[in-house]
């Protein structure tokens, strides 16, 4: 017995806790044609079980990939990631998230209903099942009577909520959001959003959600985590305590642009690095 | 084309074939119209039908097609006496430009009829195309017999297809040969082997790597070349045929499914990944699917290809039947029209094979921009 493994099972009991995400000194190097790019450096994180937790920060800042390595996507090159207390692999291949990305990545050849039950077939549940389900989150995502069209035949806001009933169909407890509804105008972006918290509120499940805005970022989460970019890490983890059945109306209150203040502040001190 | 335009234009047409009675038929002495009265009746209505056409109504269009099918027969009618057959003169060939305007005139008028429902205008989409393909065939007719132009420059569709008739017996033992066994597992064994050639070589990219030169290499060699060859590794029947056929058919599909399964973008592949998919799983959920417009572009490519390759190989030694070594002894023996029954033999075959195989793609890959509704 070597002294380091004692060690080793200490710091993994700790970590069996209610905690969805415990990232510890995660840094991740891409080596391209130009040189190292430091996507994420020394990033720690824990998002525990039931957040709604939104990355914000500008392009290039580290939290599509910092997403990416929470669903094993991508391997960090230094520190840890445990997701639901398992290494971010075993997670994966425990089909323990759903993930949801910039566009709706639904396959054309399929119809809606069949691609709802992609991963009910790679998974191996039932034929009945499969069907049971899928009627079911396709009725939750309001798309009940599109289920023999196909992608193309339907607006990208509904292929979105096709995508995300896709992403429900096996009931992860955590749904990973890349900018899931930034394709889409205002109005419909809106109306997702509280379709999207009040399935939170529904379901209990932890949310992890990668955005561009602010006031989406702290109308959503109960959590927001401002990035910044070269090298990408985390500036500012700022607590959101709204009711978790609140509404548009919100935006309006004095605590909302409060916060926004607060995110918006961070992101600038974010950039006046190096400027 | 205006109505006004095309309303003189039947006129011409009509006027045409009554002045063409007046002018003489053929350089020899033919007996004149007067004497057919059968026939002088159908031109004259043939020229009434013409003129009617040019009352821009619906039904106006029937007079045109019909003018012209009066027009076609008795000019073909017209080519039975010696006389005027290889000897046509001014009359005969006036009568032909007139009975061509009207055609055109009347499938125009075919063209622009707004159909109602779906199967008028499924029948006019495909009327036209027919009408088209049996005109072209009259008038090479026409112009071979009215002329005499030798049989063995260029024979008349009629006497291909009295040929063609005749010998169905051989051309279906051709066919069976040829085509049902040659084409047909080479066609099988090569699209096949390339196939599975390229999942693999797609799984493992050192196979990748080795094998695409080496299908480039097998792939330039001529069939001339290697269809002898053939012959000698696989005897002189059908076997050395299918051989090259499968050689020929081997590198289109392994060249497009290596594309197609690589067509999958990075978005669709970490989908498959995080639902920790299998290789075999998002092989065929993912890569093969995508891969379907890449795999039937090499089928099409190879249902034409794979027919050539077997006649062409038949020259180089073969069991007596076949459609490559009919043509090739008939070639020798100077009857030219069964070469042309065999050449029609392997047209119609080859547009068969590919129709099916495309509407074959049709099905599988309704799903793709191009087929979308």
């Amino acid at each position: 017995m070597t002294p380091s493994q004692p060690a080793a099972g200490a710091v993994r009991a700790a970590h069996a806790s209610p905690l969805t995400v415990d990232a510890r000194g995660v840094s991740l190097t891409f080596h391209t044609r130009d040189g190292a790019v430091e996507a994420l450096a020394d990033v720690n994180l824990q998002i525990s079980d039931g957040d709604f937790v939104s990355f914000i920060g500008p392009s290039g800042c580290g939290k599509t990939t910092l997403m990416r390595v929470i669903a094993d996507l991508e391997r960090p090159t230094k520190g840890t990631i445990l997701v639901n207390g398992v290494s971010a692999e075993e997670a994966r291949l425990k089909r323990q998230y759903g993930y949801i990305f910039q566009a709706p990545a639904l396959y054309p050849w399929r119809t809606i209903e069949r691609n709802v039950m992609l991963p009910l077939e790679i998974m191996g549940y039932p034929a009945g099942e499969r069907r049971e389900r899928m009627q079911r989150y396709l009725k939750l995502v309001n798309l009940s009577g599109f289920e023999r069209k196909f992608p193309w035949q339907l607006s990208g806001g509904m292929q979105q909520r096709a995508s995300i009933a896709r992403a429900l169909s096996f009931d992860p407890a955590l749904l990973l959001m890349d900018e899931p509804f930034g394709a889409l105008d205002e109005i419909v972006r809106d109306h997702l959003n509280e379709q999207l918290l009040r399935l939170w509120d529904q379901t209990g499940k932890t949310v992890v959600f990668v955005t561009h805005s602010i006031p989406e970022a702290v109308f959503l989460s109960t959590k927001i985590v401002v990035m910044s970019p070269r090298p990408g890490r985390i500036i500012d983890i700022i607590p959101c305590d709204f009711p978790r059945d609140r509404t548009l109306e919100i935006r309006e209150t004095p605590e909302f642009i409060k916060i926004a203040q607060r995110v918006r502040s961070g992101l600038r001190s974010g950039h006046s690095y190096d400027e | 084309m205006s109505a006004r335009l095309q309303a003189i234009g039947f006129w011409v047409a009509a006027a045409g074939l009554l002045v063409a009675l007046a002018l003489p038929l053929s350089s020899q002495a033919a007996a004149a119209f007067t004497s057919r009265t059968g026939l002088l009746v159908a031109l004259v209505a043939a020229a009434a039908a013409f003129a009617l056409a040019s009352w821009r109504t619906p039904v106006s269009t029937v007079f045109g097609l019909v003018g012209t099918a009066l027009g076609c027969a008795v000019t073909v009618m017209l080519l039975q006496d010696p006389a005027i057959a290889g000897y046509a003169s001014w009359g005969y060939w006036l009568m032909v430009l007139a009975i061509w305007l009207g055609a055109i005139l009347a499938s125009t008028r075919l063209a622009d009829l707004s159909a109602a429902d779906q199967v008028t205008r499924w029948l006019r989409d495909l009327s036209i195309p027919l009408l088209f393909g049996v005109f072209l065939i009259y008038l090479w007719e026409v112009t071979v017999r009215g002329f005499g132009v030798s049989p063995v420059l260029m024979p008349a569709p009629t006497s291909t297809a009295l040929r063609l008739a005749q010998s169905l017996p051989t051309l279906g033992e051709d066919f069976m040969q040829t085509f049902v066994r040659s084409v047909l597992a080479g066609y099988a064994i090569g699209c096949g082997t390339g196939f599975i050639v390229a999942v693999v070589a797609y799984r493992y990219d050192f196979l990748k790597r080795g094998l695409l030169p080496l299908g480039n290499f097998v792939s330039a060699l001529p069939v001339v070349g290697i269809a002898p060859i053939m012959v000698m590794w696989f005897g002189f029947d059908w076997q050395s045929k299918a051989a090259v056929v499968a050689v020929m058919c081997f590198f289109p599909m392994l060249v497009n499914t290596l594309a197609g399964l690589a067509v999958a973008g990075p978005m669709e592949r970490d989908l498959m990944r995080s639902y920790g998919a299998r290789p075999l799983q998002t092989l065929l959920k993912l890569n093969l699917p995508a891969a379907m417009p890449f795999i039937f572009n090499a089928l099409k490519i190879n249902s034409t290809l794979a027919l050539i390759g077997a006649i062409v190989a038949e020259f180089f030694g073969t069991p007596l039947r076949g459609i490559g070594f009919r043509i090739s002894i008939e070639v020798a023996r100077m009857s030219l029209d069964m070469v042309w029954a065999e050449i029609a033999l392997a047209a119609v075959a080859g547009m068969a094979f590919y129709g099916i195989v495309a509407l074959a793609e049709r099905a599988v890959t309704s799903w793709h921009p191009s087929y979308r509704k």
